[in-house]
């Protein structure tokens, strides 16, 4: 029994990381209705960003704030150069610029970083501290901070102007640009955000999994079946998602099929969902002929 | 008729035989793997770009693939050739395994699904379960085969033929496949599916054989190429194979069986030059290639050369053929509007 509580409590640590990354995912696809497969790759390039900072001697969270601006600038910029002209684009086509996207900053992050294995610092004091040792400083620390970057998100969201306005170019371009809304700033506000996200859970994951340019491909996966599982237009739904995913993917990789299988584990929730339930728990049923 | 066939023999002649007795065996090599490359992304072709279905997860029918002619030629001794046929009904098998639950999600999430398909491959390879067959991580290794009827060839030489008849049987297949009722069929489903259905095809049916028959020729593809490197480890089926070949098939031009041989000779020359910047340079310059063509030239290669072509030929032609250029890319289907020359090799990525 204290097992299970053990994976459950480290799935839930796990799962704010996949909850904060499918969060990203949908706020992108909500706005735009691309998947973005290059989510991992620069959360990953914003994590050698913070480490490269840390060694220059700033502080850790000092290197925290300024990564997220500069992977602020860095999902904006991208949105206004490359995703632009995709807006109308064919599905092959932008999921051709997104593959080329991924190709492009994974392969630079390994040209500038190289790719040894790093280890990154955590912020939290080491060794175990709670619940008789089941969960690590880290663990704890990376809930928390997990948590409060999705509790101001929600807070942005719906508390504010700005929160309102993107919510409201995300859901009807056309009429949200008779009001007087500016669509295209909002959809690269809405980039910038989830690179900014995708930032912090890059630093969050590091400390755990380590750093290497293909850091985040297994997590990419996981939040791709936390963000459907809860439904891929439903913000609080990826949220959930990931949770339930974290919690799913560790206690199948203890009871089930053991830790080398915890990918598939993501492929098969990927698929069920898919097949089963192509909305997600929360999200809307669109119908369409496929 | 006739002299087209003798024609066709003679080309295939000179392309078989001038390379084999002219280069190294390094470079034979590396025109093997263009013909087993370029097999792999001819198979992707089949399902994204004449039937619309983006797979992201190619590479793992290509795992399949080669793991089946590896583990029959290491475990069970089976001659070469004999794995071929075997490890086109295994993969053809799975690939209409994947087709059904494919038939449910439409473009962003089958890329999603064969994406993630693609990510978990080398983890199922690595299994303890599957252990006694595929060897684990190590992986096997097989032995390289000599010529038959003893020729007196190199095994590199001989490989380079064995392969390129295989690929152009294959393409020669595809060629017909794709010009006929069928491959009509399937681009009727890419470019319009209700339609498609309303005019009595069995959209379930053939997505689903679609599927099978793209995994069949990706498949192969990895069975030649187990054969000519010799060795199969699940870290050498990574997603970046799946990756690297819907980068072929874009360059190449999605909607092209000739696109894929561009493609095939991308995939392994682009890197080997860019390489010799740095180590991180071919991907880099697959992703800048891959973002360029999108912008640029959404018909690939293929779909490029098609509209020189059918720049050149609208000159000789009267004004009233002239097709009008509907929105986009000028690469888009121009020879569309001539009559009698719908080439498929000619078609953008509309509609996918």
């Amino acid at each position: 029994m204290e097992g299970v509580l053990h994976q459950v409590l480290s799935g839930i640590a796990s799962g704010g990381i996949y909850a904060s990354v499918a969060l990203a995912l949908v706020m992108i696809y909500q706005a735009t209705h691309h998947v973005n497969f290059a989510q991992g790759e620069m959360a990953t390039l914003s994590t050698y960003i913070a480490l490269t900072l840390i060694n220059a001697g700033f502080s850790y969270w000092i290197a925290l704030v300024i990564t997220v601006v500069v992977s602020f600038i860095l999902g904006l910029l991208i949105e206004r150069i490359l995703m632009r002209p995709m807006m109308d684009a064919p599905v092959l086509a932008s999921v051709g610029v997104f593959i080329g996207l991924l190709l492009i900053i994974n392969s630079s992050t390994g040209w500038m970083f190289d790719y040894m294995i790093k280890t990154f610092p955590t912020p939290f004091p080491g060794g175990p501290v709670l619940f008789s040792g089941y969960v690590s400083g880290h663990e704890l620390g990376a809930f928390f901070v997990t948590l409060i970057v999705l509790i101001a998100v929600y807070l942005f969201f719906r508390h504010t102007k700005l929160g309102l306005a993107m919510r409201a170019a995300a859901f009807n371009p056309v009429s949200s640009r008779l009001v007087g809304i500016r669509v295209g700033w909002m959809l690269a506000l809405g980039w910038g955000l989830a690179a900014s996200i995708g930032a912090v859970a890059g630093m969050m994951v590091a400390p755990i999994v380590y750093l290497d340019p293909n850091m985040m491909a297994g997590i990419l996966l996981y939040a791709f079946a936390g963000a459907l599982l809860g439904g891929i237009d439903n913000p609080l739904g990826a949220v959930l998602g990931g949770f339930a995913v974290g919690i799913i993917e560790n206690l199948a990789g203890a009871y089930l099929v053991g830790t080398e299988l915890k990918l598939t584990v993501a492929l098969i929730i990927i698929v069920a969902v898919l097949v089963v339930k192509p909305s997600g728990l929360l999200g809307r049923t669109v119908l369409s002929r496929v | 008729m006739l002299r087209n066939v003798v024609v066709a023999v003679l080309l295939w002649l000179v392309v078989t035989l001038a390379p084999a007795f002219s280069l190294s065996d390094y470079h034979l090599f590396q025109l093997t793997m263009v013909v087993v490359y370029a097999i792999a992304i001819l198979g992707l072709a089949i399902l994204t770009g004449f039937n619309g279905q983006i797979s992201l997860g190619h590479g793992a029918f290509y795992a399949i693939g080669a793991y089946t002619t590896a583990i029959l030629m290491y475990q069970y001794d089976v001659p070469y050739w004999a794995t071929l046929p075997v490890s086109a009904i295994v993969c053809a098998a799975f690939g209409f395994l994947i087709g059904l639950p494919a038939l449910r999600l439409a473009g962003l999430y089958l890329a999603l699904t064969t994406f993630a398909l693609a990510v978990a491959v080398p983890q199922l390879l690595k299994h303890n379960a599957l252990e006694p067959w595929t060897g684990g991580v190590q992986g096997l290794v097989i032995d390289k085969p000599d010529p038959p009827f003893g020729l007196d060839l190199s095994p590199d030489q001989w490989l380079y033929m064995f392969c390129l008849t295989v690929g152009a049987l294959l393409f020669l297949l595809a060629w017909n496949i794709v010009r006929g009722r069928i491959g009509r069929a399937m681009m009727a489903i890419r470019d319009q599916a209700l339609a498609a259905e309303a005019m009595g095809i069995d959209i379930a049916l053939l997505k689903t054989r679609t599927f099978a028959l793209s995994a069949m020729y990706t498949g192969i593809a990895g069975s030649l190429g187990a054969i000519v490197v010799q060795f199969v480890a699940p870290d050498s089926f990574g997603i970046f194979v799946s990756i690297y070949f819907f980068v072929g098939l874009v360059v190449g031009g999605v909607s092209s069986i000739g696109g894929a041989i561009f493609g095939g000779l991308f995939i392994e020359f682009v890197p080997n030059l860019a390489e010799k910047v740095s180590k991180a340079a071919p991907g880099a310059v697959y992703g800048v290639i891959l973002i360029a063509v999108m912008f640029l030239m959404p018909g690939g290669a293929a779909g490029f050369v098609g509209s020189l072509f059918a720049r050149f030929r609208r000159g000789t032609k009267s004004a009233e053929l002239r097709p009008a250029t509907i929105g986009g890319s000028g690469a888009d289907n121009v020879a569309a509007g001539v009559p009698g020359g719908a080439e498929p090799d000619a078609g953008g990525n509309r509609g996918v």
